[in-house]
């Protein structure tokens, strides 16, 4: 091995790869930003952060484990933190029994005859599946979240395969368009709905001036406005990842198909939309997961009656400060989402992998 | 494999000299132009049922786009195409009787090699029983039958070649489009390809239109080629009408290698013409018509036309002079060498091994070269 050959390998052990280097000129950036922007403690909760996952790399690298898994262990560290451990607090209230105390549960453990005794029970999900209310909510909300996926994926669909067929100069500007109701707040965009369905709204305003109709529609605190407003506040989600993966569609592919004889129409279904399932699939699940707990629209469109398994969740908290129910029915909630979720993304895969 | 790729069809037959047989395609002065730039300019050509027809061109030369019209990808912005007496001016796609083999292949990803083979005869409306009867011949026909239960992404480059052109022949079109069909292969699979072609398309007897930009491959090919350029179709004929009697300077020079020569016309008898060249002096040649006295011309000699002897041939032989042998490269079969004129203009030539075995020409020797009148084509354009 001559002398070169040497220096190299030894520089490779003992300098960071570039990548690396890059990520730690950004953290130190942005702590750098965030003690200047940030109010103090926010800063402090930044510049803790850097520093934590300094010193990890620092360690990691004393120990010898491999950058590659420091990068992965850094977003693993976030999710852990701010999903697996409230979860396992949910979990462990949802355990307990409510009671007037602070925190309003009781504790997991009591001190017996005979030293620290298990207190946790299954009671509240016994609860939920013995009061017809709970069901009737969670079949109700996912019945709403998915007929707004397919009115959203009915809609988003042409829009994305338009946006995807479009000369590549107009699709940024249409892509823009899609994207700008994001610059407003998503409440005040739900509130300007209620302005537009009201009985007195600029819908019905408009409606009795043309003269289409001589009694207002009833559109607020219906399904209806429910519906629109998650279509509407979603549809986004589902036009990206379609668009995502219609835009790589090989146009040759379209003519072969129209050369060997196949109508658009069959193209379509033969052709297009099978190759386009794994954004479609993206794109419902980015609606339908949003959808199932919603809370904000159903309060502020929907009626008396609309009956969504995130407002059941809201009425358990607050108004009933039953923290162990509300808890039980988050984590019920949480399955009845994360296994289809789990079944399409396999589904995925398999597209995916025949591809 | 290649005894049976006689060309009987190619040789015996045609149709394209004979001026009262029909043509199968007729492309009536076609053009499409893009916004303000002309693909396709006013491009007239008749093509016979069972030729193998190719045309050649560099890329963006507009072969492409024709081949594209004839397919009913695009439609054309002057002009009419007939197929089998039909016109296709207001015939989609996918109502032609044509099918397409895609430079690309474009072979449907999410299908099976079967399902990808089977797709055109399903939209035809055929059971599924009978339509897979019919792959299983076509897939025997191009030697993938243990393949079909296979993904596209699970093929070689040669297999999924053939795949498209399975899939494309399996409707029994009446024609053949080919863009490009053995561009992405290797040299080596590229030439047993070409006449696995040539088998394929005479077992069926269907008409092929092959846009290539290789003209090894188009020679090999075709019955007919039409060598396109800036849109226009220059000449259209048979690989050795093109390649022995070029119309024009770009032919000439486009297909093979070839020496071109300024010079005047200095005297007519009849046919036979007398032209002053700077180069190799007076040169006897037979002159086409409409040449008149003192038109500039050029001449072109192919490099295996000029016979190359170290002795000077006997007096009075036409068309010889004196040349210095300045380089030489031996490529196998032929030797080829650059050759000094007189008036230090460097031509090329090329000698068959086969005659240059026992004490061949080397470097620095003076040497006569002769080309007899019929190897020189007077070219006027």
């Amino acid at each position: 091995m001559s002398a070169g050959a040497l220096d190299r390998a030894g520089a490779g052990r003992f300098a960071l790869p570039l990548p690396l280097k890059i990520t730690f000129g950004l953290l130190v950036l942005l702590a750098a930003a965030g003690a200047v922007l940030l109010p103090q403690n926010a800063a402090l909760l930044l510049g803790g952060l850097v520093a934590a996952v300094l010193v990890a790399f620092g360690l990691g690298r004393a120990a010898g484990i491999s950058d590659r898994w420091l990068v992965i262990a850094i977003p693993m560290l976030w999710l852990f933190v701010f999903f697996l451990v409230p979860f396992l607090v949910l979990g462990r209230i949802s355990l307990s029994e409510a009671m007037i105390a602070r925190p309003p549960y009781s504790p997991l453990f009591e001190q017996g005859a005979d030293g620290w005794e298990y207190a946790g029970s299954f009671g509240n999900y016994q609860f939920l599946a013995e009061d017809p209310l709970y069901a009737s909510a969670y079949i109700s909300s996912i019945r709403i979240a998915a007929t707004s996926t397919l009115l959203a994926l009915l809609i988003g669909y042409p829009l994305a395969y338009f946006i995807a067929r479009s000369p590549e100069p107009r699709r940024s500007i249409l892509l823009l368009l899609v994207i700008l109701p994001f610059w407003t707040s998503f409440l005040l965009r739900v509130y300007a709905w209620i302005g537009l369905l009201r009985r007195d709204g600029v819908i019905n305003g408009f409606l009795m001036w043309t003269g289409i109709i001589d009694q207002p529609l009833v559109m607020l605190q219906t399904d209806f406005a429910v519906y629109l407003g998650i279509v509407y506040t979603y549809l986004p989600f589902m036009i990206l990842p379609l668009y995502a993966n219609l835009v790589k569609l090989d146009g040759a592919l379209l003519e072969a198909a129209s050369d060997l004889g196949a109508s658009p129409i069959l193209t379509f279904f033969t052709v297009t939309l099978p190759l386009s399932l794994p954004g479609i699939i993206a794109g419902s699940m980015l609606v339908f997961i949003p959808a199932i707990g919603e809370f904000v629209i159903p309060a502020l469109l929907g009626g008396p009656d609309t009956l969504m398994i995130g407002r059941v969740l809201w009425d358990e908290f607050f108004s009933a400060r039953d923290w162990p129910v509300a808890s039980a029915v988050a984590i019920v909630m949480l399955f009845l989402v994360v296994v289809p979720i789990m079944w399409l993304q396999s589904v995925q895969n398999r597209q995916e992998g025949a591809q | 494999m290649s005894s049976q790729a006689q060309p009987a069809v190619a040789a015996d037959l045609r149709p394209w000299t004979d001026p009262d047989a029909t043509p199968f395609i007729s492309v009536k002065g076609v053009s499409k132009r893009f916004g303000t730039f002309t693909a396709v300019s006013d491009v007239s050509l008749d093509i016979y049922r069972g030729e193998v027809f190719c045309l050649l061109g560099g890329s963006g030369c507009g072969k492409t786009t024709l081949l594209r019209m004839l397919a009913g990808f695009e439609s054309p912005t002057e002009g009419k195409i007939l197929i089998d007496g039909k016109d296709m001016a207001n015939v989609p796609a996918d109502r032609r009787p044509t099918n397409m083999m895609f430079q690309s292949y474009a072979l449907f990803p999410h299908m099976s090699v079967e399902k990808n083979v089977a797709y055109g005869l399903l939209r035809e409306g055929k059971s599924k029983p009978e339509a897979m009867d019919r792959v299983a011949q076509m897939l025997k026909l191009v030697k993938l039958e243990p393949y079909a239960k296979r993904k596209p992404h699970q093929l070689s480059g040669g297999q999924r070649q053939r795949v498209a052109l399975a899939r494309a022949l399996v409707k029994q079109p009446k024609v053949l489009l080919l863009d490009e069909p053995l561009g992405a292969l290797d040299k080596k699979l590229r030439e047993e390809t070409q006449f696995e072609l040539i088998r394929i398309q005479e077992t069926l007897g269907v008409t092929f239109i092959v846009v290539t930009h290789d003209q090894e491959e188009a020679m090999t090919l075709a019955t007919r080629i039409g060598v396109m350029t800036e849109g226009e179709i220059r000449q259209i004929g048979e690989p050795r009408e093109i390649y022995e009697s070029p119309n024009s300077r770009f032919v000439a020079d486009f297909i093979g290698s070839v020496n071109l020569f300024e010079g005047t016309v200095a005297s007519l008898n009849g046919a036979q013409a007398v032209v002053d060249t700077a180069d190799l002096g007076p040169v006897t040649t037979t002159a086409p018509e409409g040449v008149s006295v003192g038109q500039t011309v050029t001449l072109a000699i192919r490099p295996e036309r000029f016979a190359l002897t170290r002795a000077a041939p006997a007096e009075g032989t036409p068309n010889t002079c004196r040349a210095m042998v300045r380089d030489m490269g031996y490529g196998g079969h032929i030797s080829s060498y650059r050759l000094k004129l007189g008036n230090g203009r460097i031509v090329s030539a090329t000698q068959s091994n086969r005659l240059r075995d026992e004490d061949p020409i080397m470097w620095d020797e003076e040497i006569s070269i002769t080309f007899p009148p019929p190897v020189v084509r007077v070219l006027t354009r």
